[in-house]
């Protein structure tokens, strides 16, 4: 992964492809983008590199003709344009992989890039061509599949074979790897190098620095709606792009020993459950352990039986007593509220609508949860515990927020999701499961989070943390297992294993005869 | 291009002038139709919001109207804050109507404290089981209460019929379809001479303290009101979906059962094809124009019931339709509808020319 990218050897770079100058985007609360410079020549991969909030997707937006700029000018081909919308940008050349697909999952592949083709077709003429292009980029793809059958990293294929029939000049690219395992994104990072010899310039935006440093040729840096610094990826280190992006120094984290007995608190045993959705994962005998003092991660791609794990783990969908047990009494068949009472508290992976009701004050969504904590006597509420709970919470996880009064929706991610994981904490519990733990939230938040989960196993609480960012359960897991097609591998001390080997057991623990060339099936619906 | 764009939150004050818009649109649209018709918009208003209350009966009336929709309005709101979306209350009406006019026929003759009482039990039992039906049907298959609640309207309107046509007619009423009539034991005593207005409005006032209680401040409440704003949240904290719909359609069904022991032992006092004219209907109106607020319900069932009265002194006076109301009520929640999707959004401005 640290390998440098190929020497830059693209055509004469005087004429840029794309040179953006001074570009402006103002929302009503923020200015998403203040007065942008990006230069991209032809062949570039160019990196654009920020945090979540720091204003790349309005950029992307704005390039691809989805959103309007408020003042500033785009140059293509050394050509003034003005650029009215998507169908305008295709025709130009450029082309765009959005982070989320829009894909139609009771449609073939073929027949979903019909539907995204500006010009005529015929379905058996552009299957031909979907073949012919996704194996000369080494994509493979078979045109007639349904899309609910492909894995999520064979969709992404679907949108880039797409893009790709349009013969674009630059290919912008938003978060590639969030939904790809380590092998996965080795043979994405292949495709794109190729497309780059060939000399089309690629946008890829990303917040994972050795991605950055290993595909990329040039980087720009955001960071609050503004350029902060441009920079040559293979030149920099971690650190120094980092210090760019956020401002200050990589937060690191404290891990100490635990000291206590590391008795078992949460336990699985041969829990298999079938979804009612016909397109959820399977799960097959899943059994771990999590004991005092300690955090357990899961690792995988979610789509993998994440969902269904948290449910069953959570109480949301219950079944078999014994199945999973908390300081060795059933609760299997216990639902949340039960398991809550018990000592498990649980922070879901979508904030706002599960972990939060959006429209609710922090004080009402205190009582969501912690409403056994004394903020409901005799069946009715008690606005003023539940304000005097969330004011604690907000002080004591330092919640960035307009006080108790503040709907929850008003918050950003990182900030909601402290009061969240504060709020469980708050109802001392003796387990905890949380899932993608600092998903869309930014590096300050993210270290505080990581910290904080640290720091309660070490009060002697077992955690169980399910994420699809590696670098994170490395850092603050003690053991790591891996959850792929719906098994759970055995837990494996974090010294003991690598990034490589996880990487590996991801795309396809069991299915070691074809375990190169495939990703899980299913993604989550 | 689309015209609106999502408010970052949304807005308080536009929730709370939506109605007040409402009814502005439909004043301004009433005054062309009452134009259409050769008549002075002026005049038509006069007759239609003054005339009524220029007298002490007018009051009454508008009292007599009132209470039943705003019953069923705080019925029905529980459960729209939960998003069950009971639009039956009409046939939960009715039933309550049957099992109270029964209790009244089935002790036809008897001089007891009793029997009111007991028909007031009766009816809102009725209406409770009536709204049990869909509550079933949707924890036990699923079965959307939006349909269900509204076919077994259908399925109430036939039961009376049947009823007032066969075993419960009247056997001197010369064969019209209504059963006899009922006797002062089964009957609200009118608290003034001449007039209608009676003690089954004490249970509407007594049920929009009871709600408003009952929304501000119990758990259970809450309870209703994440699941109706975010169900995962609910299922998170693990609050049963299932308690939910049953909740929220027996309650609504009882106040609607309630509102139909009202008519048959007050202003109607017998059974026939006749006792609503769409009171169950109307208060989801009320509910939307209340928003769904307990206090908010008490002011729009008034204006309801008032579009009601003033309907009737339209047809005599103007010589209207009948269907002046309904057209009005229409036009009413239309507006609202309208009204209210600014609450979440808001006009886009005009996009300035980019790249200037």
């Amino acid at each position: 992964m640290s390998t440098s990218p190929p020497p830059f050897s693209g055509p004469p770079r005087d004429t840029a492809r794309l040179e953006l100058s001074g570009i402006t985007k103002r929302y009503p609360s923020v200015v998403a983008n203040d007065g942008i410079h990006l230069k991209v020549a032809p062949g570039e991969i160019h990196a654009v590199l920020g945090e979540n909030g720091a204003g790349k997707s309005t950029l992307m937006k704005i390039i691809y003709g989805a959103v309007q700029a408020d003042a500033g000018q785009i140059q293509w081909n050394g050509r003034e344009v003005v650029i009215a919308n998507p169908a305008e940008a295709r025709r130009l050349g450029i082309g765009m992989v959005f982070q989320h697909f829009s894909l139609f999952e009771t449609l073939t592949v073929v027949e979903n890039i019909a539907l995204a083709l500006d010009e005529p077709f015929d379905l058996k003429g552009l299957a031909e061509r979907v073949s012919e292009v996704s194996q000369r980029y080494g994509l493979p793809l078979d045109p007639q599949r349904l899309v609910h059958s492909l894995s999520v990293g064979e969709r992404q294929r679907v949108e880039i074979v797409r893009c790709l029939l349009q013969a674009p000049q630059l290919l912008i690219l938003d978060e590639p790897t969030s939904v790809l395992t380590p092998p996965a994104v080795q043979k994405l990072f292949e495709t794109l190098r190729r497309l780059s010899s060939e000399g089309v310039s690629i946008l890829y935006i990303s917040h994972k620095l050795h991605e950055i440093q290993s595909l990329c040729h040039s980087a720009t840096v955001m960071r609050g709606g503004k350029v902060t610094g441009t920079a040559t990826p293979s030149q920099e280190t971690p650190a120094s792009l980092a210090r760019m992006m956020i401002g200050r120094e990589l937060p690191v984290c404290a891990v100490p020993a635990f000291a206590g007995e590391a008795t078992p608190v949460l336990s699985v045993r041969g829990l298999s459950h079938t979804p009612d959705d016909p397109f959820g994962t399977a799960l097959k005998d899943i059994a771990l352990e999590v004991r005092r003092g300690e955090i357990l991660g899961i690792a995988g791609i979610s789509g993998n039986g994440q969902a269904e794990l948290l449910a069953a783990l959570s109480g949301e969908t219950t079944g078999p007593a014994s199945t999973v047990s908390l300081a060795g009494t059933p609760v299997g068949h216990l639902d949340a509220g039960r398991r809550r009472k018990q000592g498990l508290a649980f922070v879901p992976e979508e904030r706002l609508g599960r972990g939060a009701v959006p429209p609710m004050s922090l004080a009402d969504n205190a009582t969501l949860s912690a409403h056994g904590q004394g903020l409901v006597k005799h069946g009715l509420l008690r606005p003023k515990a539940a304000w005097a709970f969330a004011k604690t919470c907000i002080e004591r996880f330092d919640v960035r927020c307009g006080g108790p009064g503040a709907a929850a929706r008003s918050l950003s991610g990182g900030n909601l999701q402290k009061f969240i994981v504060g709020r469980e904490i708050m109802q001392k519990p003796i387990a905890m499961v949380v899932a993608q733990p600092t998903w869309g939230v930014d590096v300050g938040a993210a270290a505080f989070l990581r910290q904080t989960l640290i720091d309660l196993s070490r009060e002697g609480v077992a955690i169980l943390v399910i994420s699809e960012e590696l670098e994170e359960l490395f850092e603050i897991c003690d053991r790591i297992a891996v959850l792929a097609e719906g098994r759970l591998s055995d837990a494996v001390p974090k010294a003991q294993t690598n990034a490589e080997k996880i990487g590996m057991q991801m795309s396809g623990l069991f299915a070691d005869a074809h375990a190169t060339d495939r990703e899980p099936d299913h993604a989550a619906a | 291009m689309p015209l609106l764009e999502a408010r970052p939150t949304p807005s308080t004050s536009m929730r709370l002038l939506a109605p007040l818009i409402a009814i502005g649109l439909t004043l301004a649209v009433g005054s062309l139709l009452f134009l259409s018709l050769g008549k002075s918009p002026v005049e038509a208003f006069g007759v239609f919001f003054i005339q009524p209350l220029s007298s002490g009966n007018g009051w009454s009336e508008l009292m007599v109207k009132a209470g039943p929709l705003i019953l069923i309005a705080q019925g029905l709101a529980i459960g729209f804050r939960a998003r069950i979306y009971n639009i039956g209350a009409e046939g939960q009406l009715i039933m309550g109507a049957l099992a109270g006019g029964g209790v009244a026929i089935a002790f036809d003759g008897v001089d007891a404290w009793w029997v009111l009482p007991l028909m007031v039990i009766a009816g809102a039992i009725g209406g409770a089981l009536w709204g049990a039906i869909p509550a079933l049907l949707r924890t036990r298959f699923n079965a959307q209460e939006t349909l269900t609640t509204l076919m077994l309207a259908y399925v109430a309107t036939f039961a009376l019929s049947y009823m007032v046509n066969g075993p419960w007619r009247d056997p001197e009423g010369m064969n019209f379809p209504q059963s006899i009539l009922f006797g002062d034991p089964a009957l609200f005593t009118p608290w003034f001479e001449g007039m209608r207005v009676n003690a089954s409005l004490l249970i509407a006032a007594f049920a929009s303290l009871a709600f408003w209680f009952f929304t501000s401040r119990s758990f259970l409440a809450y309870q209703l009101t994440v699941g109706g704003l975010a169900p995962a949240a609910a299922r998170y904290a693990g609050f049963s979906a299932d308690r939910t719909v049953w909740l929220s359609l027996v309650l609504s069904g009882l106040t609607a059962g309630l509102a139909g022991v009202g008519e048959v032992a007050g202003p109607v006092g017998q059974l026939n094809l006749n006792i609503s004219p769409g009171y169950g209907f109307a208060a989801i109106i009320v509910a939307y124009l209340g928003r769904l607020n307990a206090i908010g319900i008490v002011l729009a069932g008034l204006l309801m019931a008032l579009l009601y009265l003033g309907g009737e002194a339209a047809q005599v006076a103007l010589q209207l339709p009948a269907a002046i109301t309904g057209l009005f009520q229409g036009m009413l929640l239309f507006f609202l509808l309208g009204a209210d999707v600014f609450v979440d959004y808001r006009l886009k401005p005009r996009p300035k020319p980019a790249y200037a």
